[in-house]
């Protein structure tokens, strides 16, 4: 019983606000005895700044104090910590303050003094609260692992079906379609698979089709002869030989020529290709994964793509939800992320405020999980404190009324319309900087551009339409 | 062990009771294992009355308690009949800093009727206390165990539920305490 307390002791970690330096010492003195870690704030500027340092359990806040008041720090600290117990202590109370700091989020009120008895109480049960708080956080990391697929974490519906389908096309060699919206992965799924088959061994090769002109992609994926063409001074292996025993990974397949779609139809069915200016033809043992952003069944009927390739291609279609789709997985993806971030960039961050949040689940992200990430890092790189703040990540906030708020429903293409404006006004119409920031590449965003009838120099009409 | 020296001080406006602060000093000695003396002083402390709650701010008490400090005391004990307060509650029992050289306690509140009120209970209440707040001093918190003296006593059924003795783990924190190795509490 000993033990437990002074394990609960060092775990529960106490603030007090109070301008009152008598009282702020009796407090400290009182809860020293029992244990907690204690730490004191003579004003509410202060206790913010200790807020954001470090998580605190329990903030005992004095309601009146000159500059900041006791009701403006509970309510900052709700969003700094929302997991902190934030106690409002008055020698003035009325029942309006009670109901008022009750409403604001505040777990109880003492009035001063207190009965040592109210108080020894109250904290016990705060103690008793936070050990469930702590199993909680505990079990969310159980089913954050529960929730994972390599890179991938997510426990919407949609995403939770697609692992079950990686997993399982994993352990055949079977061609797998991977469709799916910019930034949504496709890449990071074609590696998982990978990692996870008995190819794993073997190399993981990756081709974009849409970076390269059809001549270069060619010589790319088939390699060539000596003399093959002007240049072409050694016979050099391609991206198919290279990946020979594991797996080829050929992104944006639906920007392939109409050629090369014959060459590659080819390799599906017969597993052999020639080199450039070859005779012989060459055997490949390869998986291959294709993926495109483009609707392929679409491309087929209007006769942009061979339907004979799709079909080899499309054995199992694998199709990755955009995250406006699954919004659920944003407070999972955005820790997740935040996780990898920090690890990467050497910095502390604790994680974002709860206004914050509500800001990034309600974007429409255009650029998906890679622009979510793009968006935390630069949040990371400018965010004074170790909390991001909604001001850090540079988004609309749903108040400036730049993605349709109000109560007026509107599309989601408006919405990625307005979001896409915005960026451009922000970078002041730099197209390879909004590209990066939405996380989607030149190419997809002048598509969009275009689609939505955005210019760079006119992004501000566009968005007020 | 280094050797400590208690100094218990009735400090009270009304007669010093002999026969309890006798029996509070032996079950010192008993329980830390040190010497202890009573002081016989007529000195007593002044403007530590809050008119307004017709309380004596404790640390008040404590401060004039350090200045009074007897040479060669290590650790001083006041035990007083005044209604002792810190501003943030209604009332104390006693207090104490960690890790200090001074402590009081009040006997104001010990002579309650939950356990009868007789004088032997009001008598044994204040043994616990003293051991309580000298605890505190010698650097223990509070205990878990509803029935070692470094229990948290918020009421006298608290009090009552107490022995003047401290638990077999208290005992430990406080020879770790004392010989200065490690930290008890692991903090």
């Amino acid at each position: 019983m000993e033990v437990v307390t002074r394990m609960d002791g060092k775990k529960i970690r106490v603030l007090v606000v109070d301008d009152e330096e008598i009282v702020r010492e009796s407090l400290l003195g009182w809860l020293e005895k029992d244990g907690y870690t204690v730490e004191t704030a003579p004003d509410g500027r202060t206790a913010l700044a200790r807020l954001e340092a470090e998580p605190w359990s329990i903030v005992l806040v004095d309601l009146k104090m000159p500059g900041m008041d006791g009701m403006q720090v509970l309510e900052e600290s709700r969003k700094l910590r929302p997991e902190s117990v934030v106690v409002i202590m008055t020698a003035y109370a009325t029942v309006d303050t009670a109901v008022t700091a009750m409403k604001k989020g505040a777990y109880d009120y003492l009035v001063k003094p207190f009965d040592p008895e109210e108080l020894s109480l109250l904290i016990l049960k705060i103690v008793a609260q936070q050990a469930l708080v702590q199993e909680n956080l505990l079990l969310r990391k159980v089913l954050k692992r529960e929730y994972r697929f390599h890179d991938f974490v997510s426990k919407s519906a949609g995403m939770q079906a697609v692992f079950v389908l990686a997993r399982a096309a994993a352990r055949t060699s079977s061609t797998i379609l991977i469709q799916g919206e910019s930034g949504t992965g496709k890449e990071l799924l074609a590696r998982a698979i990978h990692t996870e088959s008995p190819r794993s061994h073997g190399p993981f090769v990756a081709v974009s089709c849409a970076a390269l002109a059809e001549s270069l992609l060619e010589s790319e994926l088939f390699g060539h002869e000596r003399g093959a063409f002007t240049g072409a001074v050694a016979r050099r292996k391609g991206k198919l030989e290279t990946a020979h025993g594991g797996t080829l990974f050929l992104d944006e397949i639906g920007d392939v020529g109409a050629k090369l779609q014959l060459d590659l139809l080819r390799v599906l069915e017969e597993r052999t290709f020639d080199r450039l200016g070859g005779t012989e033809p060459v055997q490949v043992d390869v998986r291959v994964i294709a993926a495109t952003n483009r609707d392929l069944r679409k491309a087929v009927e209007e006769g942009r793509f061979r339907e004979d390739l799709y079909y080899r291609l499309n054995v199992i279609p694998v199709t990755l939800p955009p995250l406006r789709e699954r919004r659920e997985d944003i407070p999972l993806l955005v820790d997740h992320l935040l996780e990898q971030l920090a690890v990467e960039m050497g910095k502390t961050v604790q994680g974002v405020s709860a206004d914050a949040m509500a800001v990034l689940i309600a974007s429409p992200w255009p650029g998906n999980v890679r622009e979510l990430r793009n968006v935390l890092e630069r949040a990371i790189v400018i965010a004074p404190g170790s909390i991001l703040r909604p001001a850090d990540l540079g988004l609309p906030l749903p108040s400036a009324g730049d993605t349709g708020g109000g109560d007026e429903p509107v599309s989601l293409e408006d919405v990625e319309r307005r979001h896409i404006a915005h960026v451009l006004r922000r970078t002041g119409g730099n197209v390879s900087q909004a590209a990066r920031l939405l996380g989607i590449d030149r190419v997809t965003l002048y598509n969009k551009m275009r689609k939505y009838q955005l210019r760079k120099d006119e992004e501000d009409s566009a968005a007020g339409r | 062990m280094p050797s400590d020296s208690v100094c218990l001080w009735w400090i009270g406006e009304a007669a010093a009771e002999d026969r309890v602060m006798e029996e509070a000093r032996v079950q010192v000695e008993r329980v830390f294992g040190v010497s202890a003396t009573l002081a016989r002083r007529a000195e007593r402390p002044s403007g530590t009355l809050d008119p307004r709650r017709g309380q004596h701010l404790s640390a008040g008490i404590l401060r004039w308690l350090v200045a009074m400090r007897p040479p060669g005391a290590t650790k001083l004990l006041g035990v007083t009949d005044v209604d002792l307060f810190i501003p943030i509650l209604t009332f104390v029992f006693g207090e104490a800093k960690l890790d200090g050289v001074v402590a009081v306690v009040s006997t104001a509140r010990l002579s309650g009727d939950a356990g009868g009120g007789s004088p032997r209970v009001s008598q044994a209440r204040l043994v616990k206390e003293c051991i309580h707040e000298l605890g505190h001093t010698f650097g223990l918190i509070h205990c878990a165990d509803p029935r070692c003296a470094m229990a948290r006593s918020v009421n006298l059924a608290h009090v009552d539920a107490k022995r003047a003795t401290l638990c077999a783990d208290c005992r430990i924190r406080l020879s770790e305490l004392r010989h200065g190795g490690g930290d008890a509490y692991g903090r």
